[in-house]
């Protein structure tokens, strides 16, 4: 078991979302996170008072899929969270130990 | 036609009133019957004491409010809600009495404390205010208002770092010993700077408060900032507004309440009170432009809080005029102060280096002066025909000297009488919270309280 961690651009959400659901991987979790790579943040004025903005907004999104199902996944989130412009964002991978459903208490690949 | 009932309706009434007066003063040869007031002057009163008194809160609440960081949102709405109460009670008890008492040139005097003889003396009774049509509590309440905003709008230059406690003791003062001296001196019947006191030596314009309201609050502002010292972090670590949307809903609210607070100001129903009114809102609108124009221009984008800015900028700007000042001009007004405004709030501010968090001074200071001394020019007899020429454009650029003396009576009160009041409660309470609560931010530290909560 794989997690996958995505940091994308708002807007680019649904399309992640609904390209990953067509797919059959269902379930993961958002959050709202702030960082920069290699994309520039910008300035913002107040009445002449001005800052420079370097963390900028991005959704991070993450799910959890069997191995097999990594490539898959991965691909789809490039192909819909895409723009080609730089501050798209960047995938990271990292193994799971285990996985519990809290209801009923089942472990590892059927608890995804 | 229903226009002519409508006359009708209201003649009868009228005549029925008179009788019903006239009856009831035979029969019981009642002590000096009850006058009759006002209808429309009550009504219109009565509506913009409540206008004034939502610019206090919501208005600035929200538009200061949105400009702190969030850790301090509610320091900034506690400040304008309790003086809300607290300057209330002053008033009732002897504010009103020592701005409105008495025949003195300089300070009211104890007549009415406690309201005395602004209640109704007998059942039913209620003192009139001169020739006004309206009653004199109905007078007080609305003057009332302008007590509450006066020192509310000083809130802005120590915000983010005043002691909660200080600041209430700093606001009983300073409306005993600034507000109330020149509000007698610049509005009482007998006031050395009042307009219509013919005999006063000074007969300075000041219809809603451009002196008495603005300049006081503004330059007490700057000395407040000056005295109290920045905010920790000041010019190292980012401090831009939480939450614009707040400011921009509390600008639009106090653009609203403005018309009662300018309009009101006339205290009547009459073209006095639509010469406030329009003036006031072609001056926020000209305002509103010319601010976000110099942005556009200047800096290549128009900013939503310019535009907030500008909209105040233009409202302070015409309140000493907008009772002699027409709406063509109350425009050219707007566009010359709010480009002196625009230089203090962006310019002046960062070499100077004081740490006016909310631009208190940038905003009403500069304002108020720059409007008082431009009533002086534009003020024409057009408005009420008062029988003598008013302003420059009426070719009496004489007034341009009793407008500066006023500015300059109102400079010396608030930055005597605010050093004073700061230096003293400096050494007795202090006027800072210490550093660990500043960085924690006031609403916890002072209040016990956050404004946001997520869970």
């Amino acid at each position: 078991m794989k997690k996958i961690e995505a940091v994308i651009r708002h807007f680019k959400l649904e399309e992640v979302k609904n390209a990953l659901t067509a797919a059959n991987i269902v379930g993961m979790t958002v959050t709202e996170v702030r960082g920069f790579g290699r994309q520039r943040g910008h300035k913002e004025q107040y009445r002449g008072a001005e800052y420079t903005v370097d963390f900028l907004p991005k959704l991070k999104v993450e799910l959890v899929v069997n191995d097999e199902e990594v490539e898959k996944a991965v691909k789809i989130i490039i192909e819909s969270a895409r723009t080609g412009k730089v501050g798209d964002g960047k995938i990271f991978i990292t193994p799971i130990d285990e996985v519990v459903r809290i209801r009923t208490g089942e472990t590892g690949s059927t608890a995804i | 036609m229903l226009a002519r009932m409508r006359y009708w309706g209201l003649a009868t009434t009228a005549m029925l009133l008179c009788c019903s007066n006239s009856v009831f003063a035979e029969e019981t040869a009642a002590p000096a019957a009850a006058p009759a007031f006002d209808t429309g002057n009550v009504a219109w009163m009565l509506t913009s004491s409540a206008l004034v008194l939502m610019m206090t809160a919501p208005g600035l609440a929200l538009f200061y409010g949105g400009l702190v960081r969030k850790k301090n949102i509610l320091s900034v709405f506690m400040q304008c809600l309790f003086l809300m109460g607290l300057m209330s009670v002053i008033w009732a008890v002897y504010g009103f009495s020592l701005s409105f008492g008495g025949t003195s040139p300089y300070i009211g005097n104890f007549d009415h404390v406690l309201l005395k003889d602004i209640l109704p003396t007998a059942p039913g009774v209620w003192p009139a205010q001169g020739t006004t049509g309206i009653p004199k509590a109905l007078f007080m309440a609305f003057q009332g208002m302008f007590f509450i905003i006066t020192p509310a709008l000083i809130c802005g230059a120590f915000a983010e770092r005043m002691k909660f406690s200080t600041m209430c003791v700093f606001m009983i003062l300073w409306g005993t010993f600034v507000y109330c001296p020149i509000a007698h001196w610049v509005w009482a019947d007998t006031g050395w700077l009042c307009e219509w006191n013919t005999a006063a030596p000074y007969r300075a314009i000041d219809f809603a408060g451009g002196t008495v309201v603005h300049i006081t609050s503004g330059i007490s502002a700057l000395v407040c900032c000056l005295i109290m010292g920045k905010r920790l972090g000041f010019g190292q670590e980012p401090m831009p507004p939480h939450n614009l949307t707040y400011t921009a809903v509390g600008a639009a609210m106090l653009w609203m309440g403005w018309f009662g607070f300018n309009g009101g100001s006339a205290v009547g129903s009459n073209a006095l009170a639509v010469n406030g009114m329009v003036s006031t809102h072609f001056a926020a609108a000209a305002g509103l432009i010319t601010w976000a124009g110099l942005e556009w221009i200047q800096r290549g984008k128009a900013s939503v809080l310019g535009a907030c800015s500008g909209a105040v900028a233009g409202l302070v700007l015409i309140t000493p005029g907008s009772g002699t000042v027409t709406a063509m001009w109350a425009m050219v007004l707007a566009v010359i102060g709010t480009c002196v405004c625009y230089w203090a709030c962006t310019t002046l501010k960062s070499k100077m280096k004081y740490d006016d968090s909310l631009d208190a001074f940038g905003v009403h200071g500069v304002g108020g002066i720059t409007g008082a001394l431009l009533t002086g020019v534009f003020a024409t007899e057009m408005v009420t025909n008062p029988g003598r020429k008013l302003g420059g454009i009426d070719g009496n650029w004489a007034q341009l000297v009793p407008q500066a003396v006023s500015v300059a009576a109102a400079i010396g009160i608030a930055v005597v009488g605010t050093t004073v009041i700061l230096k003293i409660l400096d050494a007795t309470m202090g006027l800072r919270v210490t550093q660990d609560d500043e960085v924690q931010g006031l609403d916890v530290t002072q209040h016990g309280e956050e404004g946001y909560i997520f869970y």
